[in-house]
């Protein structure tokens, strides 16, 4: 472990959405450049923990800090907070009405006050960076779904987070078109990123985390090198999980 | 059949197209004939005829009452600039979350509530006849001014709630999106939001608005003479309807056309949104 802040730190986190209590006192640290792939059936809790720390979703108790700063901590300017934090989701959630560098753009903009100008430049540098120069005056409709999912990323880039938080983001697409995104992951991991992962492609997990976490019904049940959690997990239900995945021909 | 070849199939398709064109025009001509002669062989229709569509006395009011729909287009176009500025904030206030802003959703939702219900000409009369009795001293007493705060009053209403649906239409994750990126909630709203659930409205909205233009007949009753108004004079004068369907033709005339532009509008909007638009 080196002494630096960690990059992330979730202390007890709690979350409940009316009785369901989804999230049960998580407790995870990422360092800075850390990749982290989190896995689990659906409803273990991956994609609310993401909300949480995107401050999309209010937590019951329990406290996150981001780079050293509390970010569950009343009176924190949650715009700010996002800036720094870029999250992708299953469904892309592109905004139809504009085209990709509207989309790209509209942070930079609105959010870091960039000029129409300057903020076309970063945008165009980074499309083109990821193979979407020639789609900048497309709309998301007319893009294939690997692609719109690109520029989700770019989207989410495009204010400079220090932390990426990515939600599935491959479950939504036709399987010839998982590879260009994962592609896209794995240069920003090389590119030293810090990234929570959730995930259902565990070849991909194994690949590229530094860290696996199995989330069970909200409980961040066992965590470890992927090495140690994909050939001896030492919980009965990770276990029980990894088989259905390879049952499933997933793994 | 297995020796149907390609190009055989084709001229069947458009065999099948053409044929089907000749139906429908058919059809048509037979149910608009078949209306025709039910209504020219009844018993009182050239008595009808006489009083509704006398073509001198078409010709004789086409200039008059033309020149008196100019204030009712003036008188909608206003009305419609306020009515559009007034709902959307009234739709925004609608749609403002939390306990705090409750006292202003109530207002809002009580504002819709009363002046929806109203009947549009008590609120014209009402306002037409009533404000001027107040004796105020900085408010207008022209009822063309009157009359139309009026129908801006109930519009507003309408089309606040019409707004208010296309806000609601637009799925929840595109707000997380932007949140999601620091948006705050009013940019989130001007930049996200709206522009999505206007476009989804368009429809509904013109169908607000071609309502207005026709209610802005009911301000005749406060005395201006606008198309309907001197409709009523013609028609008073030269003891026929005429008049009447003279003011019902320009009514008629501009709507049309806005109908059309509007499914040109939307036809254009999907077109450069979705996929294969362009090839």
């Amino acid at each position: 472990m080196s002494n630096a802040i960690p990059a992330l730190v979730c202390t007890d986190v709690h979350k409940s959405f009316g009785k369901l209590e989804v999230l049960k006192g998580i407790d995870l640290s990422v360092d800075e450049h850390e990749v982290i792939c989190l896995i689990g059936a659906s409803g273990s809790g991956k994609s609310t923990l993401l909300r949480c720390i995107n401050l999309l979703e209010p937590i019951n108790r329990g406290s996150i800090q981001v780079a050293g700063q509390e970010i569950t901590a009343p009176n924190v300017d949650v715009n700010q907070v996002r800036r720094g934090i870029g999250i992708v989701f299953q469904a892309f959630n592109l905004f139809p009405h504009m085209s990709v560098m509207g989309n790209v753009t509209l942070a930079p903009r609105k959010v870091m006050g960039l000029s129409r100008s300057q903020a076309d430049a970063e945008a165009v540098e980074l499309l083109d960076r990821f193979g979407l120069a020639d789609k900048r005056d497309e709309y998301p409709d007319r893009l294939s779904g690997g692609q719109q999912q690109r520029v989700a990323i770019v989207r989410a880039l495009a204010t400079h987070p220090q932390l990426m938080l990515l939600d599935e983001v491959t479950s939504a697409l036709d399987p010839e078109l998982v590879a260009e995104v994962l592609n896209v992951i794995r240069e920003l991991a090389a590119g030293g990123m810090t990234m929570l992962i959730a995930t259902h492609e565990m070849g991909f997990a194994r690949d590229i985390a530094r860290r696996v976490c199995f989330l069970d019904e909200g409980v961040l049940l066992e965590q470890g090198p992927p090495e140690q959690i994909f050939s001896s997990p030492r919980e009965e239900r990770t276990q029980q999980f990894l088989q259905r995945i390879i049952e499933a021909g997933r793994m | 059949m297995n020796r149907a070849n390609g190009s055989d199939r084709a001229r069947r398709g458009s065999l099948l197209q053409i044929s089907s064109v000749w139906v429908a025009v058919a059809s048509t001509v037979v149910v608009f004939a078949a209306l025709a002669l039910i209504i020219v062989n009844a018993p009182g229709w050239p008595k009808v005829k006489h009083a509704f569509f006398d073509p001198a006395e078409f010709r004789a009011y086409f200039a008059t009452i033309g020149h008196a729909f100019v204030l009712n287009i003036k008188i909608f176009l206003v009305a419609e600039v306020l009515i559009l500025t007034l709902a959307m904030v009234l739709a925004v206030l609608r749609s403002l979350p939390g306990p705090v802003f409750l006292p202003i959703r109530l207002l809002a939702i009580g504002y819709t509530d009363l002046f929806r219900g109203i009947p549009t000409i008590l609120l014209v009369l009402l306002f037409g006849f009533g404000i001027p009795t107040l004796q105020l001293s900085h408010v207008t007493r022209d009822p063309v001014y009157l009359g139309a705060a009026a129908l801006v009053v109930i519009y507003t209403a309408y089309v606040s709630e019409v707004y208010r649906a296309g806000i609601d239409s637009v799925h929840p994750s595109q707000e997380a999106a932007a949140r999601s990126l620091g948006l705050t909630r009013g940019q989130t709203m001007q930049t996200v939001i709206l522009p999505q659930a206007v476009r989804r409205v368009i429809p509904p909205l013109l169908n607000d608005f071609i309502g207005l233009q026709k209610d802005t007949a009911l301000i005749s009753v406060l005395g201006p003479v606008e198309a309907l108004q001197r409709a009523n004079l013609g028609s008073a004068s030269e003891f026929n309807y005429t008049p009447y369907v003279v003011a019902a033709f320009f009514f008629v005339l501009i709507t049309v056309p806005q109908a059309r532009l509007t499914d040109w509008l939307i036809a254009r909007d999907r077109k450069r949104q979705m996929a294969g638009g362009r090839v």
